[in-house]
């Protein structure tokens, strides 16, 4: 920390000649807490998005000693966890309750998707080294940028906060379908503090700070690039997550109109999604006026929802184009087909939101139509991943520690995409639906693609971050650990998926052990995996904190990169660079015939 | 620099980031416009998610519960005028800017203020208090044929319109212990002043009894077939209702159907939109840092802040253009 803070004093640089006004020195509170520059606050986020990964994570690991051991008491922490979680969650002998798994379900979700992966690659890696790649000062708007990250803040504590209410936090799945969510949590009387209610609310603020972060990378990738960085010279993760901003700038506004209106049908008593004649308790419920839709929530929240998986996986995607091209020591191959890709990716994903809902009835020609769509959105899907398998021919490839990670997501990713395929199809997603075989799915998309595409960016940027590297050996014993025991985890899902286990049977399947007798014990098997999996996060959580300070110290460009992140001081002052910029070529000139080095900076002249 | 913000919060102490005022040349944009379009791009899909909902749940609803004809034309109308005015006179209010004419500027900017004050006054302290002393109680199907001389189904049929069973109206007397008791007691005094009548209230503990509207007082009357423009007054007839043939009963509140949760949710909403716009003329109308102030050191700065609190609200003049349609003629 400290060599940040007196790298900041001083400096005359920027893109802007005016830019040494302010030299005075601020104040813990003013240079880490509310910060204003970019780095500052892709941090912020990164950390926070770690930490409730890990939360997140630790959630999965309870319910799956439950699925694993039904009804018995989680060892060790059993007792811990009934006096933090309370009696809704936990019962006395320290077991999770139905109701806890419930809880817990929905929760790790939530956290995963709306306050794990998406403030991490998004608004960390996005905020922290989009406007380093593009030769900017800070982002175009750097209070807005604050204030996005101080709603995001607030909707964490609402939302953490939200466990320690009476019956706990909310227990509808992070989908929260009407209309279990209009009438659950109602028990402790109160209409705002309880868990639906106040997760609504955190989805608001948290969906606000969304919007004006994405508002606030389109500006400055399209305002603030570099003198000569035109389009086709951008990093590829640049152009991911300009895409992904205009995904979250189009899609998350219905699912904030969505959650106003279910808060209204919580506290006001309208109907949006309260059908007539609905019965709650054996009793047809009288508070309701009827005539709404839970079919309409659906739609309102897979259209942001399906976008979404674009937002959590095309970050990932550029993260590990950028370590692909710099360990292959070449350029990628087929970047403007990437380009063109990514856009109809883009634009495709906001057509597909349906293929969620054909068990909804909502009819065969609605269901034909996004079938056609779905299928359609492998194309782009694919040609990216082939881009970056082919990317790989030829290369002298570097396997460091962000490499492992990148390669690794290419097998992943495709083994998660590839087995979505079937569930594009209608008549098949009729038997699969709602079996861990779908669980199996989008997990490996996000958890061995996605998180491993995160922490491929984590070992690759940590340098610039903070001068040092991670261990390399460390970085090794995570990798190699992490990548056997996620498949021992995910890859069973599939087996017991196609077995006919439902994703909601809070015993691990024991009612029904006629049906999945002959599957279950695989549960066994996953649950081992994933305390093997945490193991080796620990290993990871020492590397980070340690190389922080007893790292290999490095210099400006210790991986020889070429973009423009790799051309400031390290780590970066405030104001990022420390001579005018001026782009010259392209993002990868590696290995170019006749120049005397096998990596071209962007910035070099010659 | 002995900014005065810097100085003491020294958080907002930015890095200097190009393009704030002067545009960039390949784009022709100073960031913030930019940044205010794609915000609006967002509000598209915001208000966007809420008009659908009204559109899937006006087609998904049965014959006979989505209303029509409940709000005042020529009040809306009224505030359409108004909004539409604070659009121009917002644009008057940059072109005085950009021609470096302060007062003028204030001038304009002052009636946009005022216009939105207007807006908002007329839709706190008339429209919506008027929706909450309007009662409304749906009668079931089977029990409806007891109350045809206030629905006039019959008529309906013979014309080949839509089923009613609602009855709407004033409320004077409501069921033992109804959330209503008290406002129907404040009516009910209301109704005996004015009429000099004592029937209101009846001896029946489960009774709803109802000053008729229009249309519920003459359900058969050609007249009432369509919406009237100007509001037509409460007739003096009443009806009395027992508890048990009621479906649900409600004020003219978000819960009384969807039709009044979309309206209720969209024009509150967007309420909170003039809101925000107001606030933010006001802090460029007076003589803040940020405001009025910024003229002296940088009018271009003025200018340009002007021009993005205008574009927002034309947008909020926008979704009205669409809201008043929806709700108060189809």
């Amino acid at each position: 920390m400290s060599s940040i803070a007196t790298a900041d004093v001083g400096h005359h640089g920027g893109t802007d000649p005016h830019a040494d006004h302010h030299h005075h020195e601020l104040g813990f509170l003013q240079k880490w807490v509310f910060s204003t520059d970019h780095k500052v606050i892709g941090l912020q986020y990164g950390v926070t998005g770690l930490s409730f990964l890990f939360f997140g994570f630790l959630l999965m690991l309870v319910m799956r000693w439950q699925l694993a051991n039904p009804g018995i008491a989680v060892p060790v922490v059993g007792g811990f966890l009934r006096s933090v979680f309370g009696e809704t969650v936990m019962t006395d002998a320290g077991a999770l309750t139905a109701a806890g798994y419930n809880v817990f379900g929905a929760m790790h979700g939530t956290i995963m998707v709306f306050f794990g992966i998406v403030p991490v690659a998004v608004a960390g890696f996005g905020n922290y080294v989009v406007p380093l790649q593009i030769g900017a000062p800070d982002m175009a708007f750097p209070k807005l940028n604050m204030a996005s990250f101080w709603c995001f803040f607030t909707s964490c504590v609402l939302m953490m906060g939200s466990f320690f209410l009476k019956g706990s936090a909310a227990k509808s799945g992070w989908t929260a379908y009407p209309p279990l969510a209009g009438i659950a949590d109602f028990e402790n009387g109160n209409i705002w503090l309880n868990g639906q209610t106040m997760w609504l609310i955190a989805m608001v603020f948290n969906i606000t700070g969304s919007l004006l972060g994405s508002i606030n990378f389109i500006t400055t990738i399209i305002q603030l690039r570099a003198p000569g960085l035109t389009w086709m010279r951008l990093p590829f993760f640049v152009w991911a997550q300009f895409v992904t901003a205009f995904l979250l700038v189009l899609a998350f506004p219905p699912l904030e109109a969505a959650g106003f209106m279910q808060l209204t049908d919580r506290v006001l008593g309208t109907s949006f999604f309260m059908p007539t004649g609905l019965v709650v308790g054996q009793s047809v419920a009288q508070t309701w006026s009827g005539g709404g839709s839970p079919i309409l929530w659906q739609h309102l929240f897979w259209f942001l929802a399906h976008p979404e998986v674009y937002v959590l996986i095309l970050p990932a995607i550029g993260i590990v184009s950028e370590i692909v091209a710099n360990n292959t020591r070449k350029p990628l191959y087929g970047y403007k087909a990437m380009v063109y890709s990514v856009f109809t990716l883009g634009f495709l994903s906001f057509i597909v939101w349906a293929h969620h809902m054909y068990m909804t009835g909502m009819g065969a020609k609605v269901a034909a139509f996004f079938q056609v769509t779905t299928i359609m959105i492998s194309v782009p899907s694919v040609i990216l991943l082939t881009a970056l398998l082919l990317s790989l021919w030829g290369g002298s490839i570097r396997f460091n520690t962000p490499m492992l990670f990148a390669t690794s997501f290419l097998p992943m990713f495709g083994l998660g995409g590839l087995t979505g395929i079937p569930l594009a199809f209608n008549a098949v997603d009729l038997f699969l639906h709602d079996t861990y075989y779908v669980i199996g799915h989008f997990h490996y998309v996000v958890a061995p693609g996605t998180i491993f595409g995160l922490f491929a960016g984590v070992y690759f940027w940590y340098p610039k971050v903070t001068g040092r590297k991670m261990s390399e050996f460390l970085g090794k014993v995570h990798f190699w650990g992490s990548l056997l025991a996620i498949n021992g985890l995910f890859f069973p899902m599939f087996i017991q998926g196609m077995g006919g286990v439902h994703r909601r049977w809070y015993d691990g399947g024991v009612t029904y052990e006629q049906l999945a007798g002959p599957v279950l014990h695989w549960n066994k098997v996953m649950t081992v995996s994933a305390g093997i999996l945490a193991l080796f996060q620990l290993v990871f959580i020492f590397n980070f904190f340690t190389s922080w300070k007893f790292g290999k110290k490095v210099g400006r460009n210790p991986w020889d990169a070429t973009t423009l992140d790799w051309d400031t001081p390290t780590p970066p002052p405030h104001g990022n660079f420390d001579k005018p910029i001026e782009v010259f070529r392209g993002p990868y000139e590696y290995s170019v015939p006749g120049y005397h080095a096998d990596f071209h900076p962007q910035t070099s002249r010659d | 620099m002995s900014n005065p913000i810097t100085k003491y919060l020294p958080f907002f102490t930015d890095a200097e980031v190009p393009h704030t005022v002067s545009a960039r040349p390949d784009t022709g944009l100073y960031s913030a416009k930019l940044g205010i379009w794609l915000f609006l791009a967002s509000e598209v899909m915001l208000f966007g998610g809420l008009f659908s909902a009204y559109i899937f749940l006006r087609l998904g609803a049965e014959p006979g519960y989505w209303p029509a004809g409940l709000l005042n034309v020529p009040v809306g109308t009224m505030n359409t005028a108004i909004l539409i005015v604070s659009s121009i006179t917002v644009v008057m209010a940059w072109a005085a800017l950009k021609m470096r004419q302060l007062g003028k500027y204030k001038l304009y900017m002052l009636v946009t203020i005022v216009c939105g004050l207007i807006f908002l006054t007329v839709k706190l302290s008339y429209e919506w208090p008027a929706k909450f002393n309007h009662f409304g109680v749906f009668i079931k199907k089977e029990e409806a044929s007891k109350y045809e001389e206030f629905l006039g189904n019959k008529h309906l049929k013979d014309t080949g319109q839509s089923p009613r069973w609602e009855i709407s109206g004033h409320l004077l007397d409501a069921p033992k212990g109804s959330h209503y008791a008290h406002q129907a007691e404040h009516n009910a005094e209301h109704f005996a002043h004015e009429t000099g009548r004592h029937d209101a209230v009846t001896p029946a503990e489960d009774d709803y009894v109802i000053q008729l509207d229009a249309v519920n007082a003459n359900p058969s009357d050609k007249e009432n077939d369509r919406p009237h423009f100007w509001p037509v007054p409460t007739s003096t007839k009443l009806a009395v209702i027992k508890a048990s043939d009621v479906e649900s009963a409600s004020v003219f509140a978000p819960r009384h159907s969807t039709y009044f949760a979309t309206y209720f949710l969209i024009t509150g909403l967007h309420g909170l939109h003039v809101l925000g716009g107001i606030i933010v003329f006001l802090y460029l109308w007076l003589p803040f840092r940020g405001g009025t102030q910024l003229y002296k050191t940088n009018p271009e700065h003025l200018a340009n802040r002007v021009e993005i609190a205008g574009l927002f609200w034309h947008f909020v003049d926008l979704v009205w253009i669409f809201v008043f349609p929806i709700f108060y003629l189809l």
